[in-house]
């Protein structure tokens, strides 16, 4: 499944972009065709997020567990996303203004926001690899690259501030990343009350408990 | 919430299995419907910009003005598919389309508060007021991007000579259409509907400011404000209302829609100018729609010669 699906999948991410390329070739993007590519890269780049943080609940309501498979491009391609978003911001906005870019990232909360969002995700772009993962180890791996919980709202958060009045948008994506995020309280809630309930019977053997385990258990 | 004490109560116990799977269920529907909203929003993206191509009838008799600027007009159809008209939508690729029925006669524009004739004036007699200039005017938007339209009116002060403002008018607040069921947009509580802009009695009065019918020798398109606007060219464009319902002059300053949403971005005098940041962009530069480069932003959007003496010994910083 995964073999002939992963290329097909990869490709329709790339769908975005070379939509933009071709209504930008066609003169399509409208009277503020800048505009458009900034606010179309940065919904992808949010839209990417959530959909890498939906493969984990996915995979384990459905019992896919194939999924994970994709979960690493995914991620990646929020990364992409993310570069365009900013590459549009310092060079059709700022223009390379190196002053003015450091000027509007501490005086400006919704760059702030941005440029955090972004920042966040570069080591876990880094550490993507196989390789990475070894080096680092499963568990702090693991650790490490629940910073996408916090890049995801930063991304929001920026969304949230950049709007003049109409929320609804920027809400929708907080919807999402809040139901994606609900789902991993409850079953880090769930995993422990049962790792708590298994503990005497299960997950430590009768003979190597040591003797005083009640007493210290309470 | 009920914690039970772990280590006597096998974890089936605590929830019934069917209730687990349907907990599961629901989970599985969360997440998948998280998902799709995720993409159901990219995908509203893949939609627009639509361009929609409209045409008004012409004009008649219409002079030129000294106040037009020679700078290149913007493209009609950038003008008429580009705009800010929350009454229909905060997406500024949506009104064009969803302007198009929306009716603009029969048409009344009432005069109150502070006159001495308080009326309801036809829209056609407005129209025949004064002979229509066309004012090709630099209009720049607080979001950092600006066109150039020819515009066609006549200075809103030949309108307020005629229906006799008391002296105790300070001001002159401008009421836009509240019509939900010909404005989606008016569906959500965005902004504090009906949507108001103020001027000062002085800053009505002066002759740059327009009352608008028409845009490139032809009525106005609904997008773009008809069947009446105010076109104020010194100002951010949002203090330019649109399709206008009513006239009222006041005393007391009044309280305009974007201040109210939110009074630390948006003031009452709202001018174009470059040193006063809006707080989360900076106003000093624009992007005139069709160019690449951005273009420095002007003090009073160019218009300083003519209108800065209204302000004189204002803190603009304060009054922003």
């Amino acid at each position: 499944m995964l073999r002939w699906l992963k290329p097909v999948i990869f490709l329709a991410c790339l769908g975005p972009l070379a939509r933009l390329a071709w209504k930008g070739f066609h003169g399509m993007l409208g009277a503020n065709p800048i505009e458009v590519i900034t606010h179309s890269t940065g919904d992808w780049t949010l839209i990417f997020l959530m959909v890498t943080l939906s493969v984990t609940p996915l995979r384990k309501l459905t019992r896919q567990y194939w999924l994970i498979g994709l979960r690493r491009r995914f991620g990646l391609y929020a990364f992409f996303y993310g570069t365009l978003h900013l590459t549009t911001y310092v060079w059709l906005d700022k223009f390379f203004d190196l002053h003015e870019m450091l000027a509007d990232i501490a005086k400006r909360r919704f760059i702030t926001a941005g440029m955090t969002a972004f920042t966040l995700m570069i080591p876990l772009a880094l550490t993507s690899t196989k390789g990475w993962i070894r080096r680092i180890g499963g568990k702090r791996w693991q650790a490490l690259h629940r910073l996408i919980y916090l890049s995801a709202a930063a991304g929001v958060i920026h969304y949230i501030w950049l709007v003049k009045a109409d929320l609804r948008k920027p809400l929708q994506y907080a919807a999402v990343w809040g139901v994606l995020m609900l789902y991993r309280i409850v079953m880090w809630l769930r995993s422990r009350t049962q790792a708590r309930a298994a503990v005497p019977s299960q997950t430590i053997p009768e003979k190597s408990r040591p003797a005083d385990y009640a007493s210290q258990r309470r | 919430m009920l914690i039970k004490r772990a280590g006597d109560i096998p974890s089936s116990e605590i929830t019934p299995k069917n209730l687990c799977l349907n907990r599961r269920k629901f989970l599985t529907g969360a997440a998948i419907a998280g998902a799709a909203a995720a993409t159901g929003i990219g995908l509203r993206e893949v939609i627009s910009p639509t361009t929609i191509v409209q045409a008004g009838n012409k004009i008649d008799g219409i002079k030129k003005s000294s106040f037009s600027t020679t700078e290149t007009i913007t493209p009609y159809k950038d003008v008429t598919n580009y705009n800010n008209y929350y009454e229909f939508s905060t997406d500024k690729y949506e009104p064009a389309g969803l302007a198009k029925n929306f009716r603009t006669r029969p048409w009344k524009v009432k005069i109150d508060g502070l006159v001495d004739k308080k009326q309801e004036l036809d829209i056609d007699t407005i129209l025949k007021m004064a002979t229509p200039e066309e004012r090709i005017y630099r209009h720049r938007c607080v979001e950092g991007w600006s066109i150039v339209v020819p515009w066609v009116g006549f200075s809103l002060s030949e309108l307020i000579k005629r229906v006799n403002p008391q002296g105790k008018a300070k001001f002159v607040e401008f009421t836009t259409l509240n019509d939900p069921r010909q404005m989606p947009g008016l569906r959500a509580p965005v902004l504090n509907w009906p949507y108001v802009e103020g001027l000062r009695m002085d800053e009505a009065m002066h002759p740059l400011a327009l009352l608008c019918f028409g845009m490139y020798g032809e009525d106005l398109l609904n997008q773009d404000g008809a069947p009446l606007r105010i076109v104020i060219p010194w100002k951010y464009g949002f203090k330019s209302a649109k399709a206008i319902v009513r006239i009222r002059f006041v005393e007391k300053q009044p309280i305009n829609s974007w201040n109210e949403a939110t009074p630390n971005e948006y003031g009452f005098y709202s001018n174009v100018n470059p040193t006063v940041d809006h707080p989360r962009w900076s106003q000093a530069k624009e992007r005139r729609l069709g160019e690449f480069l951005k273009r420095p932003t002007l003090m009073f959007n160019g218009y300083g010669d003519q209108v800065a003496s209204l302000y004189n010994g204002m803190d603009l910083k304060k009054n922003f």
